[in-house]
Order: C-alpha cells, then sequence, then structure tokens
C-alpha cells in the first residue's frame, strides 16, 4: 500500500450508460431532472463516473434505488454496453488496454480469468437446474479446465470455503436458501481466483445469521485471497464494516467520496447527510 | 527534535445542509507532540475533544489548519491533505485509535480481532498469531476469552481489547478517545499502568480524560479545552 504499491487494479474513468440519443442539453451537461432529461427524456444510468480500486482493497458503493450502483457494476462485467468511458484492469495487458474496447473473445477471457462478480439476484449468476458443482464446473471449463478430476477437487475446496457440504454439491441451487444460492455465487466467481470481485447486494434480502456468514466470508477472502473487491450495498453498517474507501453516488453521479469512516460520521455533500441521518 | 505531530490553527466546522446550520466545534487548536511524549486534553462534554481526535484520525475533515505527522513511510506529512490510500496506510501501520466502543465483524473472535489488525498492518500469519498472543496476555485479558466472540464481553474487556487491537500493530502513535470512561476504579488504574508502560516503550500518545488525578503522573502536557478552543495549558512532571 506504500508509493510503490499505489497502482490500481482496476481504474474507470469518465464510465457513462445513456439510454436515448441524447440533445444539446443534456450530451453537453445540462442539468438533469433526477437521471432523466427534462428535454429528450434520455434516461442517464451513470453519468461520467470515475473509480480507481486498489490491491487488497474494499471500496464500498452506496446510493438510493436507481443511482446506478448496479449499472455500474454491470457494465464492468461486460453485462451492459457503455456508452462512453474508459476503464484499465493492472491484469490484463498489463493496464495498457481499455477494456470496453476489446473484442468479445477478450472481455469473456476477462470475466472468465480476471473478474468474479456476484449478482443480487443468484437467478442471474446462477442456472439454477444445475449442480452447484457443475456451476463452478462452467466457470473453470470457460477458463480452459479439462481435467474432471482436478476440477472436482477444485469444486470441493471451492465449496467448503463457503461452508456448503460435500454431500450437496450435487443439488442444483433451486433447492438451496438464499443464503446458499450467494454462497454458490461466490464460490463460482472465486473459482478461478480472480483480482477484482464485484458484488452486487449480497447481504440484502438475507436473514441476521446468514448475513452475518457472507460478510465473514468476504472478509476471509480478502484476507486470504488478497482479492480486490466492489461492494455495492443499501446497508451502511455493512459499507461500515468491510469498506476502506466508499463512493456515494446520486441519479448516475458520483456526489461523494472518501474514508468509509468519514463519509458516514463527517458527509459533506446534503444527501450523503440525509442519508446518513436515515440509518436507524 | 522534530515533533512527531504538530497541528497548527485546526478548526472544524459541521455544516448541515438540511437544517441550514453551521456548527463550530473547534477552533484554532495549536499542539506539538514530542516522540515518546503523552498530551491529555481535558473539558466538558462538547466542548470537542473528540473532533480533535477525530480530526488527527481523518474520520473528520479539518476545515481550517495543517495535522503534521512525521511518519515513517513518507516523511512529514500534512494529514488534513493526505490522499486516502496513505491514510489507510498510517491507520493500519502507525496510527492507532482506541475509544470506549468496539465494533467487530459478527463471527469475529477476539484473539481473530487482534490477528486481522496485525495482518492488516502486514505481518505474515505465524508472527501475527504471535503478536496478538502477546498483546492479548499484555493487555491481561483472560485466555478462555480469546476464542469467544467480544459482543458479551464486559466494558473492561472490551477496552482492553481494543488496546490490543491498537497495539498489535506497534503504532508510532496512539490516539485515546475517552477509553477509561464507564470503567470500574480497578480497571482504570489496571489501564493507566499499561498505559505508563507503553509510554516508556516510547509510545507517543494523545488522549481525552475526564478524570484528572488518571491523568497525574501520565501525561507531560494537559490541554484544557473549552467552547472549541484551549482554555490553558499546563505543563506536568512524569513521576
Amino acid at each position: 500500500m506504500k508509493k510503490e504499491e499505489e497502482r490500481p487494479v482496476l481504474k474507470v474513468e469518465g464510465l457513462t450508460v445513456r439510454y436515448g440519443k441524447g440533445c444539446p442539453h443534456c450530451l453537453e451537461g445540462g442539468a438533469l431532472l433526477k437521471n432523466t432529461c427534462p428535454q429528450c427524456r434520455t434516461v442517464w444510468a451513470c453519468r461520467a463516473v470515475d473509480a480507481e480500486l486498489y490491491p487488497g482493497e474494499i471500496l464500498g458503493v452506496v446510493g438510493e434505488s436507481g443511482s446506478g450502483k448496479s449499472t455500474l457494476m454491470k457494465s464492468l462485467y461486460f453485462d451492459f454496453p457503455v456508452t462512453e468511458g474508459r476503464a484499465w484492469l493492472t491484469s490484463y495487458k498489463e493496464g495498457g488496454a481499455d477494456i470496453f474496447h476489446q473484442n468479445l473473445q477478450q472481455k469473456k477471457y476477462i470475466r472468465n480469468h480476471i473478474m468474479g462478480m456476484v449478482y443480487q439476484n443468484p437467478v442471474l449468476g446462477l442456472r439454477m437446474d444445475y449442480s452447484s458443482a457443475g456451476n463452478i464446473a462452467e466457470k473453470l471449463i470457460a477458463a480452459g479446465g479439462r481435467s474432471f478430476s482436478a476440477m472436482t477437487g477444485r469444486v470441493r475446496e471451492l465449496l467448503a470455503a463457503v461452508e456448503i457440504l460435500e454431500t450437496r454439491m450435487k443439488e442444483p441451487p433451486r433447492y438451496f436458501s438464499g443464503g446458499m444460492q450467494q454462497r454458490v455465487q461466490i464460490s463460482k466467481a472465486l473459482a478461478n481466483n480472480p483480482a477484482v470481485l464485484l458484488l452486487d447486494e449480497v447481504t440484502t434480502g438475507l436473514d441476521l445469521s446468514v448475513q452475518a456468514r457472507v460478510l465473514d466470508l468476504i472478509r476471509r477472502i480478502r484476507q486470504e485471497y488478497g482479492i480486490s473487491i466492489l461492494l455495492v450495498s443499501h446497508d451502511l453498517a455493512v459499507i461500515r464494516m468491510l469498506a476502506d474507501r466508499t463512493i456515494v453516488m446520486l441519479d448516475g453521479q458520483v456526489i461523494e467520496r472518501g474514508l468509509t469512516d468519514q463519509i458516514l460520521d463527517d458527509p459533506q455533500h446534503p444527501y450523503t447527510q440525509q442519508l446518513v441521518h436515515s440509518l436507524l | 527534535m522534530r515533533p512527531i505531530l504538530m497541528i497548527e490553527d485546526l478548526s472544524k466546522e459541521f455544516y448541515l445542509h438540511e437544517q441550514k446550520k453551521k456548527i463550530s466545534s473547534c477552533r484554532n487548536i495549536s499542539l506539538s507532540l514530542q516522540k515518546g511524549g503523552f498530551i491529555g486534553i481535558v473539558g466538558t462534554s462538547g466542548a470537542g475533544k473528540s473532533t480533535v481526535l477525530r480530526c488527527i484520525y481523518r474520520t473528520y475533515l479539518a476545515t481550517g489548519g495543517r495535522v503534521v505527522y512525521d511518519s515513517l513511510a513518507y516523511g512529514p506529512l500534512d494529514l488534513v491533505a493526505a490522499a486516502e490510500r496513505q491514510i489507510i496506510y498510517l491507520r493500519r501501520a502507525e496510527i492507532g485509535y482506541v475509544s470506549q466502543f468496539l465494533s467487530t465483524l459478527p463471527r469475529t473472535t477476539a484473539f481473530q480481532y487482534v490477528t486481522d489488525a496485525a495482518l492488516d498492518a502486514g505481518f505474515p500469519q505465524d508472527e501475527a498469531e504471535e503478536r496478538a498472543a502477546e498483546m492479548l496476555r499484555y493487555f491481561r485479558l483472560r485466555e478462555d476469552l480469546w476464542a469467544l466472540y467480544p459482543v458479551t464481553f464486559s466494558g473492561g474487556e472490551k477496552l482492553r481489547l481494543n488496546l490490543a487491537q491498537a497495539m498489535v500493530k506497534a503504532p508510532r502513535l496512539l490516539l485515546l478517545d475517552e477509553p477509561t470512561a464507564s470503567l470500574d476504579p480497578d480497571t482504570k488504574l489496571l489501564v493507566r499502568d499499561l498505559l505508563i508502560r507503553l509510554k516508556a516503550q516510547g509510545t507517543s500518545m494523545l488522549g481525552i480524560f475526564h478524570d484528572l488525578a488518571f491523568m497525574d503522573g501520565l501525561c507531560d502536557q494537559v490541554f484544557n479545552l473549552s467552547r472549541g478552543s484551549f482554555a490553558d495549558r499546563e505543563e506536568r512532571a512524569v513521576k
């Protein structure tokens, strides 16, 4: 983390996701009504988002529903095409290539080798009718795995890491609880030792004991694998416990960024103050 | 000798947007802490004592002034303007913060909590565990509590765990935010004894205490904070 280690593993510059052609008003940075242009009704899901993620760091992303948090994550994982912007990964071509301007094969390589994603909705990240082991093996095969015994060993290791019994590895996630489905997703995301893990509301909707288990798992993943994590959450307590730094999003834009305890204890922006003061 | 911490005209104002109200918490605070020194800050509740400590730790963004910390990693560094990554590094390796409150992740045992801090500071696993055990013994936390979750601990046990967690990384500067509030007299004496030992080992400290007798013989200087500024300053000899 000292001066010589200050190169970010992921750097995002000006990420913009726009639905609509735009008009001179919004294209030239004019004021929006929420995230919509008042003149042409173009929706700006993300507008000129900049972010840097450093080695072994957890960067929290907070904001209300519709503020663009998930769009940011899904754009980085190539689920959504970006309208504008650039991003670099140190693990991909030594940080010399903009990942948004790569061909399909290269993007698949990045998804399978360098990044892992855990969706808020497990249906998006898992094939619910395949076995849990099969779900993870799919990721291993996509990264070039072919040896059945090696893959079985790795699947066992990954499921053990997320505390899922080996006896249940052949069961499809459809029959698992929400917390177990999230843990299968996490083990799938970790399958190929990614450098960057994208976690989108992984604890939302889980009961307290399962939430505690998932938080503990995230802490261990960071510690044991040294993975850098982008963590989206509505829950400010989760962000306080896990994130080193935090960015606050509103209407598709980053409105405040800083050390997590500073953002939560001394918020500067009116919206961040409102968000923090709404805490129970 | 260059001081380890030099605060010049530190001020902090909070602006509450919804209420359209500005609150001044502290203003024109200046002090200088020598290496191995111990400065105590006293004052009534709401005088701005914790604000000063939180501005040093960068939990609060100071609105004016400088906080120059003589770091090993970066040399003299103004903590008010330093990059976030530098602050994170300094918190992990050089600056400790202890309050009366304890916040741990769920399912984290007392031993793991202290070990994690050592791992964050860059010690390898074996050494981190060794240091954690050493610190927990040093701060006299009973061994049968090490494998338990700290939510069930008493105030004194939580404080000793907090101190062990802050000290396991061997910080050069320790900030103490009313660590003895709500402790019984015996535990206070124990903490006082431990702080004297830390001082003897060369740790520089800045602490807020309510109890003047507690600070006697412990602090080199005591500052009295009243309505956000220093009212008077007193030099004390270490017994």
